[in-house]
């Protein structure tokens, strides 16, 4: 069992989270509530990554974000290092990658919010901010956890772009999935066994969390619409 | 153009999306209904005097202050306007109870006084003991009475209601019709109804406004639109079935009678002072200015305006009969409601064959 690659891993994902979910917090309330021109394919450019494989996403992350790239010498001239090869890299691309796991189910819980409810809560005089934390946050917090469980679980266990921008720096990008790869390269299958049950137990643990909240989410929606 | 500070006048135009042309006037401590048929533009018209959607064009002002004003490019947010919204389904904060919904409500006065004031009118619309309830524990009434008390709390300058009763059943409706009523009495600011039920407008109105595909078609007294409708557009809106053609045969300005041919008949209206002697017209009668007569009693009626019938159908609705009858000498049927007990006293059925007089104050000549 590598402890490191498991605990770089958790930190990864809190990370990412913690990045990712304020802002597919603010990213989902506009989508739900504004309509624009260019509004669907603001919402299909969000779910590329989801039909787009890792590898590639990882690909244009290491091209785009390289010290060969301008915008890549940029970053390495105001952080004083490389993204690639580097935790903070990790982090780009897991946002990058999981922005339509966080932005869909938050998204969706910001649509279920009545007008009615809306329109109420500015005519009682509250401020937006105000109304995000007081009335709309308490309702659409199923939808913000799911997120936040379905984001966390995914880095965990994300391996493409992981490979591709960070590599297999121990300590700094060795994450567990590339633990367990580089495991069954070595023929170190009890490792790669307990490794995967790990990740199989949380995996199997977030999906009936996330699938109980959704019919509590589903149920309080129609509650309301009632 | 409002004089008096409390008034909220009102001079919306819009041509694309959701089309509205609307001039009026609510008067402080009035009750304005905004009646029409669904998808007509009044809950967007509620939306726009609160803030929660710009015109395209047009004035919302109240008092003095403009809340929109396209040429000077005012906008109130509906924070600023500080009115009292109680929307169709009440809006109510699922996650806060029935005292938090009311508290919510009050962050322009001291913490302290919240509370005790969110409790005071959450009594005063008749919620004793129950301010610890989430509104999914209420039932339709009393949501409909706490999205009162919450918009009613702030001391709102204009109160809002969309569609109030619409979504609460028949003995909660007839319920807080009183309530309204009552509340009607011990406030002073202007208050805009929409409804699409007329009774509502009726019942619990001063004033109403007529609004139909974006267009206002009438404002008034609930009773005089009614009574008295400009167009036939408004007639029919209003539930109006009997609008018939006839000319214009006589003047008599001095008993104030303008006399129409209707078919063979003669008929006797209210005198219209503009129209010429042979000019074609519309005229409408509401219900109540057809009288039947009773045949088992063998009484006459007196009055001008008799008209022979032939019953051609009869449907008992509860205790109402709507019957359809064919006029003599008139190719037009006539429609009219009476009430079961009435139509079995003077035996009326399909194919009798009676007397109906018609109320010449009742007679509304139309505008062309």
């Amino acid at each position: 069992m590598d402890w490191e690659a498991l605990l770089l891993s958790m930190k990864l994902s809190s990370v990412t989270v913690l990045i990712l979910i304020p802002f597919a917090i603010i990213v989902s309330r506009f989508l739900a509530y504004r309509q624009f021109r260019g509004k669907s394919w603001v919402e299909a450019l969000i779910m590329v990554p989801l039909v787009l494989p890792p590898t590639v996403i990882g690909y244009y992350l290491l091209v785009g974000l390289g010290s060969q790239s301008w915008l890549g010498q940029l970053l390495e001239g105001i952080l004083g290092h490389q993204l690639v090869f580097n935790f903070s890299g990790l982090v780009v691309a897991s946002i990058v990658v999981n922005i339509p796991f966080a932005i869909q189910p938050i998204q969706r819980a910001f649509e279920a919010v009545p007008e009615d409810v809306r329109d109420a809560a500015a005519c009682c005089g509250m401020s937006r901010m105000k109304v995000l934390f007081k009335i709309e946050l308490p309702m659409v917090w199923p939808g913000v956890l799911t997120a936040l469980v379905l984001c966390f679980s995914h880095v965990l266990g994300e391996f493409g772009v992981v490979l591709m921008m960070g590599g297999n720096i121990a300590g700094e990008t060795k994450t567990i999935a590339i633990s367990i790869y580089d495991s069954v390269q070595a023929f170190d299958f009890a490792s790669a066994g307990q490794m995967s049950l790990v990740l199989l137990v949380f995996a199997v643990t977030v999906l009936a969390f996330t699938t109980s909240l959704s019919r509590r989410m589903g149920a309080a929606h129609v509650s309301r619409r009632r | 153009m409002p004089e008096i500070v409390g008034d909220l006048y009102c001079r919306i135009k819009q041509d694309k999306h959701i089309k509205l042309d609307a001039e009026f006037v609510c008067k402080a401590g009035e009750v304005l209904a905004v009646v029409g048929p669904s998808g007509g533009g009044k809950s967007t018209l509620l939306r726009m005097i609160a803030g929660l959607s710009h015109p395209e064009s047009g004035v919302i002002r109240y008092g003095e202050r403009d809340w929109f004003n396209d040429s000077s490019k005012v906008h109130l947010s509906p924070q600023q306007r500080h009115l009292g919204y109680v929307p169709q389904h009440f809006g109510l904060f699922p996650n806060l109870t029935a005292l938090g919904n009311v508290v919510a409500a009050l962050d322009h006065i001291p913490k302290a006084e919240r509370v005790p004031r969110a409790k005071e009118w959450l009594e005063r619309v008749n919620l004793h003991g129950l301010p610890d309830r989430l509104p999914a524990n209420l039932s339709g009434g009393q949501r409909q009475r706490v999205a009162l008390a919450r918009a009613l709390a702030r001391e709102p300058s204009v109160l809002l209601l969309d569609e109030p009763f619409s979504a609460v059943d028949r003995e909660t409706r007839e319920r807080l019709y009183l309530e309204l009523a009552r509340l009607k009495l011990q406030l002073s600011i202007p208050v805009i109804m929409v409804t699409h039920d007329l009774n509502e407008a009726l019942l619990l109105a001063d004033n109403m406004i007529l609004i139909s595909q974006g267009k206002m078609l009438q404002q008034g007294v609930p009773q005089e639109v009614l009574t008295r409708p400009r167009t036939e557009a408004v007639a029919k809106q209003m539930g109006l079935r009997n609008i018939f053609d006839a000319h214009v045969i006589a003047q008599e300005e001095e008993r104030k009678i303008t006399w129409l041919k209707f078919g063979e008949h003669h008929i006797a209206s209210t005198y219209f002072e503009s129209l010429e002697v042979g000019a074609k017209v519309r005229w409408v009668i509401p219900n109540q200015g057809i009288r039947f007569n009773s045949i088992k009693q063998g009484r006459l009626c007196r009055s001008f305006n008799k008209l022979e019938i032939t019953i051609d159908s009869m449907l008992t609705m509860g205790e109402t009969v709507r019957l359809i009858a064919s006029v003599k000498g008139v190719k037009h049927q006539i429609h009219a409601e009476v009430s079961l007990h009435y139509a079995n006293k003077i035996a009326l059925a399909v194919g009798v064959v009676t007397e109906v007089a018609l109320k010449s104050e009742l007679i509304h000549i139309l505008e062309s």
